[in-house]
């Protein structure tokens, strides 16, 4: 821009009136609902016709969940119950029932040390949630508190009781199955993504191919079921392996086959240069594979592979089908006396708050880091 | 590894260190170690079953099954094979996944578009339904649908919906009419009407292109789809006898039945799916790119239009793929149903092999059914994925 034609611009600038406010129904508090709530005859319609739903329905629901509520009865007499029973909710199930519900058929006595496991448990999320404590001593840590909750479950030494294995319930052993469930299943997909890529080996490549997409088309259910009741015809005569551990492998090797192509799609993602630079540095296949391409895949995958680990998760409830003892079947068992029967939805809700307490978190996790990770995409 | 490994010059001899070699062996122990672990695993399972006189084969497919189901789309009685039984379970199956994948296509695709709509309330409900229904166990939404479902009062005090639709705990009853030849001949001329009005919408699009004016294809097609059918209904002397449901001693005779077994299924996969399918939408109309839609406003096309002819062909390419994994995950899930009693072919299958001990045939059957019906659905939506795909020149 030339200097007269700056001046020119100056001059029509300061010539300006001073600036009017905008109209008042534009901006504040009046301007925000008429652009966000009432835009247009059908916007209004909308929002009305919303609000109207949500106040009654907000309505009903405090009057069922608080006003006409039952606290606490007394002892199993359930009468108070029975007499608002659709009009008022049955809290005294979960006052009554609710360490049955957390902690199954442990030992009552004991309760503190299932407790004492889903603090460690979710610690341990919580420090592999920091990008701080992303280095070689969080496997570390794993390994121990893996190994302090194995300690504190089972008992028998130190000091604890015994606890065998058919007592533990409710929500450590869905925490004991998520957890191991993740932790094992991530190598054994690494392995299966790094096979399903490999150009050399076809023999394995097809193997791997085989056994995601077997796994992929088939219900969790089917290879649950065959845990319970195919399992223990593979294993040779007198051994005998309990069955939350079948539940257990059965529940590593189907979240294998999902996370392998989580990882194979990072794997796909990294640039053939970076392969190409670290052959051209004479790194050998696992070097060049564990140094320089899985740490940049990983990094890329984490926000589906932690959407992986909610479907993981919330999974796990399926263990109840086969008759394991998890956080949903134990609120299914706690409505099973007659005096209980009819409160299912009470239980469900305190259930639901947890399993949503932990994947809303993680979800909301994933979302930041994705945020993080790509801070060119965000808009 | 092997191949990737750094370049040396070629060497004559073939030692270890050549890749080929070394490909070749590290497959030969790979494949041996595998294939060990299945001939032992096989071994045993040969031994075991020898051990429980368990015959394996599937002959017992033509015994007499004895179990009863509730519901069945064929003709089925406790006397048929088990054979037949599996056949009505894979039928329940499919009948329940292939309404569910409707249903959630629809609500999916309203949700998707609410969490996209300017008005503040109805996106932040519709991101609300998302959140939560995402975040929770659908076995647990199941048993909460159904408990819901059986908290209705039985069928003397059952709750009546605008007029013969009755709610109570042993189903849900709609009327329906007696179902003649008149009404099959009509439902055949609906479909020839939709396939006509399809023809007609594509030779409008035809003398478009050729000519730039656009016939009218509203008017006729709704004659096609509406009229057509009517017609043949008339002609056919227009038999309507109501079959209302009517309360007969302790239940409802009459009218159509819905299971409370089948609707607390289809209610919570259709809804859980739905928070995954809306997710789907919302990114695919989020992909496409803001000047898109300037530039369709630009060339004076109404907003309905703008999403019809511009949007939504581009937005399509985004959905469509992880709408299949969704499909595919409603059909596997929909698997739950033994957990609340739907006869589906799980729940039956798992029955015959309690019954028969069979337990490997069993969930070979399991696994086969969801390998077909998944492959299947797999197939046909890339067919359509390719139809749909950006076409580069």
């Amino acid at each position: 821009m030339n200097a007269p034609a700056h001046e020119a611009v100056q001059a029509v600038q300061s010539a300006d009136p001073p600036m009017r406010p905008p109209p008042m129904l534009q901006t504040g508090i009046v301007g925000w609902l008429r652009a966000n709530l009432f835009s247009s005859w059908i916007s209004t319609a909308v929002t009305l016709a919303l609000a109207y739903l949500l106040v009654r329905y907000a309505i009903a629901f405090v009057d069922w969940a608080f006003i006409n509520a039952v606290w606490s009865v007394p002892g199993q007499d359930t009468s108070a119950c029975r007499a608002v029973e659709g009009s008022g909710a049955c809290w005294a199930l979960i006052t009554e029932k609710h360490r049955f519900i957390l902690f199954g058929t442990y030992p009552y006595d004991e309760h503190w040390r299932p407790a004492l496991c889903c603090v460690i448990f979710v610690g341990l999320y919580l420090i592999s949630a920091n990008k701080r404590f992303w280095r070689r001593e969080l496997a570390l840590i794993w390994l121990v508190s893996l190994g302090a909750i194995g300690v504190l479950l089972w008992g028998g030494i130190l000091g604890l009781t015994y606890v065998e294995q058919e007592r533990w319930g409710g929500l450590v052993i869905t925490l004991v199955l998520a957890t191991f469930g993740i932790a094992f299943a991530f190598p054994l997909a690494i392995v299966l993504a790094l096979g399903r890529r490999s150009t050399s080996l076809p023999a394995v490549r097809a193997l791997c191919v085989v056994y995601i997409e077997l796994i992929r088309g088939v219900p969790l259910i089917s290879l649950l079921f065959m845990a319970s009741v195919m399992f223990p015809l593979f294993l040779p005569e007198g051994l005998n392996i309990d069955k939350l551990l079948r539940a257990q492998v059965a529940i590593i090797l189907f979240a294998a086959a999902y996370l392998a192509e989580v990882i194979r799609g990072g794997l796909q993602a990294i640039p053939r240069g970076q392969y190409e630079a670290a052959e051209a540095l004479g790194l050998s296949y696992w070097k060049k594979t564990g140094l320089i391409v899985l740490p940049q895949a990983l990094r890329l995958v984490i926000p589906p592979m932690v959407n992986n680990f909610i479907g993981l998760f919330k999974d796990t409830s399926l263990v109840l089908i086969i008759g394991i003892f998890d956080l949903l079947n134990a609120a299914k068992t706690s409505i099973i006396e007659p005096a209980w029967q009819g409160f299912g939805v009470e239980a469900y809700i305190k259930v639901s708050i947890i399993y949503f307490v932990f994947c809303y978190a993680m979800s909301k996790y994933s979302q930041r880091l994705e945020a993080e990770l790509n801070p060119g995409r965000r808009r | 590894m092997s191949g990737e490994s750094p370049r040396r010059p070629p060497r004559q001899t073939l030692s270890l260190g050549h890749p080929i070699v070394r490909s070749i062996v590290w497959q030969a122990v790979i494949l041996g170690t595998i294939g060990w672990c299945v001939w032992w695993l096989v071994a045993n399972t040969m031994h075991n079953l020898e051990v429980r006189r368990i015959a394996s084969g599937f002959a017992f497919l033509h015994r007499e099954a004895g179990l009863p189901i509730g519901e069945a789309l064929i003709d089925y009685s406790p006397e048929n094979s088990y054979l037949r039984a599996l056949f009505v379970g894979v039928l329940n199956t499919l009948k329940v996944a292939a309404i569910g994948i409707v249903l959630a296509t629809i609500l999916g695709t309203l949700i998707g578009v609410a969490r996209l709509a300017r008005n503040f309330l109805l996106a932040k409900l519709a991101s609300a339904y998302v959140e939560l229904l995402r975040d929770l166990p659908l076995l647990l939404q199941l048993f909460f649908w159904y408990s819901l479902l059986q908290g209705l009062p039985g069928p003397r005090q059952a709750l009546a919906l605008g007029g013969d639709v009755f709610l109570s705990n042993r189903g849900i009853y709609f009327p329906w009419v007696e179902w003649t030849a008149a009404h099959w001949a009509a439902t055949v001329a609906a479909l020839a009407g939709i396939l006509a009005s399809v023809a007609l919408t594509r030779r409008a699009a035809r003398i478009q292109e050729a000519t730039g004016d656009r016939p009218h294809v509203l008017l006729p097609g709704l004659v096609l789809i509406v009229g057509l059918p009517a017609l043949v209904f008339f002609a056919a002397g227009a038999p309507w006898r109501p079959d209302v449901p009517l309360l007969r001693g302790f239940n409802f005779q009459g009218g159509v039945r819905v299971t409370p077994e089948f609707a607390a299924l289809l209610v919570g996969l259709v809804t859980y799916t739905a928070a995954f399918i809306a997710e789907n939408v919302r990114a695919g109309i989020l992909a496409v790119n803001w000047g898109q839609w300037e530039a369709a406003g630009a060339l004076g096309l109404s907003r309905g239009l703008q999403l019809r002819l511009i949007v939504l062909p581009q937005a399509l390419r985004v959905i469509i793929p992880p709408t299949t994994s969704q499909y595919l995950n409603l059909t596997k899930n929909s698997s739950l149903a033994v957990a609340i009693g739907y006869p589906d072919i799980v729940s039956i299958a798992n029955t015959t092999l309690n019954q028969t001990g069979q337990a490997i045939e069993g969930i070979a059957i399991i696994m086969a059914v969801y390998l077909t019906i998944s492959l299947s659905i797999s197939l046909f939506m890339n067919w359509y994925n390719a139809r749909v795909a950006l076409k580069e020149r």
